[in-house]
């Protein structure tokens, strides 16, 4: 008996040793080269500008937490809001929502007709989704750049055609972010759509439809509410990078239309004022933190509401 | 023939879901069909050439960019799989504990947080320490990308950890195996496809990535993917369709293959 409580307890032992000898590597990477230096960042908010960028070390200060979204006048030093700051954040959080809702909006059809058809095509359709998923963001946003350039291939074929006189002007403008970002993350709305949908047991639309329910109704009452926890979490995988994009809005926007996280990479180039992007890369964060608490709450809603 | 009345249909999802998958596929095949004009714009055809291929490949600035890319994918992907594997096999061959929870959220952190912000965090970071230590070489790239391809790599292999059969690795172990050749011998060869896809993510994820090497980079230390992003600003000639498409080549046959790997074990 004793032995067997020594093998028990040597075995809980080297169990122990074994969970944090074989993590460490991980954690000890994602704590050096992730985790460590947001902390940074977060000191960094709370220190003086730096005359050439950085900051002034252990000097601290609320100002860049302040310039967020005040500005001090440059003549008779009133305080006034941060008018371009404002402009941009609430473009950022105006596009994210808007890209959200259109790739919703045509990600799920894209997700049941995948879910619903024939099983030796669904891998085919399956696959064409996946790729453009995995394939370099940067190249697609190039790709889609060169069709909405004034010269390109969009604007071409409507001139031809002779449906515009003038060129639309699409890129350096809101709504060019705004293709452009659906456009990328379309893939990332239709995969969890999709796996909510494959999942979903079509005898529950079949008893509807006997009880004289429309396709639509079926579609409104049963489908929608039932794969649910799908278009929460596929609206939670578009609205945040999109919060947070970066190469999107630089390459279609251009210098005219700035998004958060061109804001901040402005504030550590030309800027020159750290504690300020810093202050703005935790206020992108936070909003993402934020988001990922409303889908965990919402998930966990919707999933407890299956069972009760 | 009528079709079939079913209460799957659904009036024109199939119409927007085709015209969705052609505008998902548009855009990449006008850039692939450009990399072979003759002209020099992006606008208009002007007959079919290799010119802009044989250009990308004579630019010096491309091949070494490439080479760049081609040097730190391999390595963080490797290292990341490898120290993803062991937090996998911590996390899921043990009794629960607190903190485990935790744990994994820690080692999944660079998901939740957006790139643009870890970049700045190491871009304040990696400069203090270039200063601090002189050296500006190219292991600061490579630190970075392992630290947020372990999640990537973390992922898959967890995954599969957690839904693999332990009858084997207890009998292996009733049978006096030590815990290495428990590994060696029933847990790898059973893991082995979920560490293969992992790894490869994490290629792809390092050879794609240009938020975090664009603010960390040293001069000179140019990827292809940064390259590209600094060539963007400027009028475009087919020279970066082709590189696009030579790139986006590179990407399809690492994805199809995960796909066809992944795809078959489950």
């Amino acid at each position: 008996m004793a032995n067997a409580a020594e093998i028990a307890t040597a075995a809980a032992r080297a169990d122990v040793r074994n969970r944090w000898w074989l993590a460490a590597p991980a954690l000890a990477i994602v704590l050096l080269a992730a985790i460590g230096p947001l902390v940074v960042v977060v000191l960094y908010s709370f220190m003086v500008k730096g005359d050439y960028g950085d900051v002034k070390y252990w000097q601290f200060s609320l100002d860049g937490w302040f310039s967020v979204i005040f500005e001090r006048d440059v003549f008779d030093d009133t305080l006034k809001l941060a008018d371009a700051h404002l402009t941009i954040l609430w473009r950022s959080v105006k596009l994210s929502v808007i890209t959200t809702l259109v790739t919703l909006l045509l990600g799920f059809p894209v997700a049941y007709f995948i879910a619903t058809c024939d099983r030796r095509w669904r891998d085919f359709w399956l696959f064409m989704i996946t790729l453009p998923f995995w394939t370099n963001l940067l190249i697609r946003t190039f790709a889609i750049q060169e069709v909405f350039r004034n010269e390109g291939v969009l604007n071409s074929a409507l001139l031809w055609l002779g449906a515009i006189k003038r060129p639309l002007q699409i890129m350096f403008t809101d709504l060019g972010i705004l293709l452009g970002m659906a456009y990328v993350y379309l893939p990332l709305m239709v995969l969890p759509l999709y796996a909510s949908l494959e999942r979903f047991d079509f005898r529950f639309a079949e008893a509807a439809a006997d009880l004289y329910a429309s396709n639509f109704k079926v579609l409104r009452r049963i489908i929608i509410p039932m794969v649910r926890p799908g278009i929460i979490a596929g609206s939670i995988l578009v609205f945040i990078p999109s919060l947070g994009a970066y190469v999107t809005p630089r390459l279609l926007g251009g210098g005219r239309s700035l998004m958060l996280g061109n804001l901040i990479e402005l504030q550590f180039g030309q800027g020159r004022n750290w504690p300020l992007g810093s202050a703005l890369s935790i206020t992108l964060t936070g909003g993402v933190m934020l988001a990922l608490l409303v889908y965990v709450r919402a998930a966990s809603k919707s999933g407890s509401g299956h069972h009760g | 023939m009528a079709r079939r009345y079913s209460v799957r249909r659904q009036r024109g999802f199939t119409s927007i879901a085709l015209l969705c998958f052609a505008l998902l596929y548009l855009p990449i095949a006008t850039m692939v069909v450009f990399a072979f004009n003759a002209g020099t714009t992006v606008g208009a055809l002007e007959g079919v050439s290799l010119r802009w291929f044989a250009t990308a490949w004579n630019n010096d600035r491309v091949i070494e960019a490439t080479i760049r890319s081609l040097t730190v994918a391999p390595i963080a992907a490797l290292v990341a799989t490898v120290a993803a594997t062991m937090a996998a096999l911590a996390t899921t061959r043990t009794a629960s504990y607190r903190g485990l929870a935790f744990k994994v959220a820690f080692i999944n952190q660079p998901l939740m947080v957006p790139e643009i912000v870890t970049a700045v965090a190491l871009l304040v970071v990696f400069s203090r320490i270039k200063v601090w230590t002189g050296y500006t070489g190219i292991g600061y790239l490579i630190a970075a990308h392992i630290a947020f391809c372990i999640p990537f790599a973390f992922l898959p292999i967890r995954a599969r950890l957690e839904t693999m059969d332990l009858s084997l690795e207890r009998a292996a172990a009733d049978l006096y195996a030590t815990p290495w050749m428990v590994f060696r011998r029933v847990t790898f060869p059973l893991l082995w496809p979920a560490i293969l896809a992992g790894f490869m993510l994490a290629f792809v994820v390092s050879l794609d990535d240009v938020v975090i090497t664009e603010f960390i980079k040293s001069a000179g230390q140019e990827t292809l993917p940064t390259y590209m992003l600094g060539q963007l600003r400027r009028t475009v000639t087919p020279e970066m369709n082709a590189i696009s498409t030579m790139f986006l080549a590179l990407s399809i046959a690492v994805v199809t293959l995960f796909f066809f790997l992944s795809r078959k074990k489950d």
